[in-house]
């Protein structure tokens, strides 16, 4: 049994903030960022961190990379404590902050891959070679030798990418990558990240406020709220968690009026004269199979589509479950 | 060791060829920053020209004085002048980036930025050294000639260190520029005339706390062979590389702390 390249327990972070009240006063506020986590991350998995703005990700994520201490709780990453061994711990793996910048602004790309090589002390045959793969997968050769500064978003974050994989780390953090980036440079991002781990096994946490990056290339995700713990498991296993319901859509050989009455589902629509019908099903009430079969006997399907749940109604409707859970124990407490 | 510095060496050369690309403006700073040591020195002119001696020192010896605090500090300005911008960096986020990077944060940091530009001053406080060591009856003795070597090294080594303390400071107060710089540029500012005109409290902070008298003041008693003022004996012109060393103990001391107070290991 390996361990986890990722071990979190009953991780806490709390920021004093120190605002002015009134002339000379100041009251102190203690902001628990993040509130007793524990999570362990498998190598080689791949898991979308999600969360409110505030809810606490970047700062577990520098907590993950030894940027900060925890208040209290245990982390081990890459099977070392982050902040005592932080410099053993920055060569095994990558971080990328989409809204800051870990390049040189004046440097064009090939200025700083050279120079990142000279301080993670790689192979120059080696690194060459990784940095000639990372520009051809990420198409940066049209603005390797511009200045960072003078990058679009998208260059950039690309270069970021770059950057933090040229020493080919095992683990590859990133958060809010995709922030600001056009439909197309998202895609493209997502098919690098998902080819990079199926070429090297780089194990992947990613935050992020969109979905579809957590659809297409995570397995597992951790919903935090507040600082705690939501959600942890697969996203069907979220939809089922909060009860969200999955459509079926059938296309008729011939218009029937309505399908009301098949056990366990709930008619949403009928569309092009009683042609197409749309069906809610609970993932508890029915299958899609039984639906299909009672659908069958009022009249012949000639093709079906299944709609997942929409992912951000999902996880709202899990937020709105949480903070109700809260607000009943913060009542218990007081 | 070469594999060591091999990262170092391509970061500040890196910082070198962008500052030097721009050759018109770069000349330009150049230029602006020797005036405003001529300015200084001017200062010092014309004290001297209404009174013959200043704190047992006539002219000549207070260009000297003026040269060796000049020297230093322009220097280690050019060197880690940088370093006193923290807040800039903390709020840039390049803090973090150093901290994810497997090389000693303060390391780093001083190899982030080279401000060239501050030779100017150097080559003005330079010039100004040559003249007075011809001007000064200074008895040639191979001790004398170490001693200002040493003086030249140590007074450099003191001014960085005092940068450091200036930037470690900064980890607690984010808007403690202004009093950051009492360390440095105060300091700087108190080497450039004789100890011996502050009042007693001065003359103990400028040379026990902020070292800045061991950069040029009392090697000049040394070089000059003048008796220095109460609690400021001779001798200890020869201690500036003792000063070097304490001065440095105390800024990498604080800056561990304000580093580990940063990452809120230490509150
Ligand atoms: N240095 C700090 N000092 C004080 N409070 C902080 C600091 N950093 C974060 N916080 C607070 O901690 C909480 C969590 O912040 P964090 O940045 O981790 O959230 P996040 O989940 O990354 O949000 P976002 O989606 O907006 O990036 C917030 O309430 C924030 O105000
Ligand atoms: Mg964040």
């Amino acid at each position: 049994m390996t361990e986890p390249i990722i071990d979190v327990h009953d991780l806490r972070r709390e920021f004093t903030v120190r605002s002015p009240a009134g002339r000379l006063r100041r009251t102190r506020t203690v902001v628990p960022a993040v509130d007793g986590l524990t999570f362990a991350l498998e190598t080689g998995s791949a898991t979308g961190y999600i969360g409110a703005n505030g809810a606490g990700k970047s700062t577990t994520i520098k907590m993950l990379t030894g940027i900060l201490v925890p208040t209290s709780g245990t982390v081990r990453t890459c099977e070392l404590d982050p902040v005592r061994r932080r410099k053993v711990l920055a060569r095994r793996i990558g971080v990328v902050f989409g809204q800051r910048t870990q390049l040189w602004w004046d440097l064009p790309l090939r200025e700083s891959f050279r120079t990142l090589a000279a301080i993670h002390r790689l192979e120059d045959r080696a690194w060459q070679a990784r940095r000639d793969e990372l520009v051809d997968r990420l198409d940066l050769g049209t603005f390797l030798d511009t200045p960072v500064r003078q990058l679009s978003l998208g260059q950039r974050i690309r270069g970021e990418i770059a950057a933090a994989l040229l020493h080919s780390p095992r683990l590859l953090i990133l958060d809010e990558p995709t922030i600001g980036l056009d439909v197309l440079s998202k895609e493209r991002l997502r098919v690098f990240l998902s080819e990079q781990r199926d070429l090297h096994g780089t194990t992947l946490l990613l935050t992020t406020h969109d979905m579809d990056d957590v659809q297409r290339l995570t397995e597992r995700i951790i919903v935090v709220d507040h600082g705690r713990m939501a959600y942890d498991g697969t996203l069907p296993g979220l939809a089922a968690r909060v009860g969200a319901e999955r459509v079926m859509v059938l296309d008729l050989v011939d218009p029937v009026a309505s399908l009301e009455g098949v056990p366990g589902t709930r008619v949403v629509a009928v569309e092009s004269d009683g042609l197409r019908h749309r069906l809610a099903f609970g993932p508890e009430q029915t299958t899609a199979g039984a639906i299909l079969e009672a659908v069958g006997t009022r009249g012949q399907v000639r093709d079906l589509t299944i709609e997942e749940p929409d992912i951000e109604d999902v996880v709202r409707r899990l937020y709105r479950a949480h903070s109700y859970h809260d607000h009943q124990q913060q009542a218990r407490r007081s | 060791m070469g594999e060591r510095t091999r990262a170092y060496r391509v970061l500040v050369g890196s910082r070198l060829r962008s500052q030097l690309a721009y050759r018109r403006s770069f000349a330009m700073d150049l230029l602006g920053s020797g005036a405003i040591g001529l300015l200084e020195f001017a200062e010092v002119y014309v004290i001297f020209a209404n009174i013959d001696v200043l704190g047992e020192l006539d002219f000549a010896a207070a260009a000297l004085l003026f040269a060796l605090a000049n020297i230093g500090f322009s220097l280690a300005d050019t060197v880690i002048g940088h370093v006193d911008q923290l807040p800039t960096y903390l709020r840039q986020g390049t803090l973090d980036a150093f901290l994810l990077r497997p090389l000693p944060v303060l390391a780093q940091l001083v190899t982030s930025d080279v401000s060239l530009r501050r030779l100017g001053r150097t080559a003005l406080a330079g010039a100004i050294l040559v003249v007075s060591l011809l001007m000064n009856d200074i008895d040639w003795t191979a001790a004398h000639v170490a001693l200002l070597v040493i003086a030249v090294l140590s007074g450099t080594a003191i001014f960085a260190a005092l940068f450091v303390c200036a930037a470690a400071v900064q980890f607690w107060l984010v808007e403690g520029a202004e009093f950051a710089n009492a360390f440095t540029y105060g300091g700087a500012y108190a080497a450039q005339y004789p100890a011996s005109i502050f009042s007693v409290p001065m003359r103990v902070l400028f040379t026990f706390v902020v070292p800045s008298a061991f950069t040029a003041y009392l090697p000049v008693l040394v070089l000059l062979d003048l008796e220095g003022p109460a609690g400021l004996p001779q001798w200890l012109g020869w201690c500036t590389p003792l000063a070097a060393v304490g001065i440095w103990a105390v800024a990498l001391g604080g800056w561990r702390a304000g580093l580990r107070h940063y990452t809120g290991a230490g509150s």
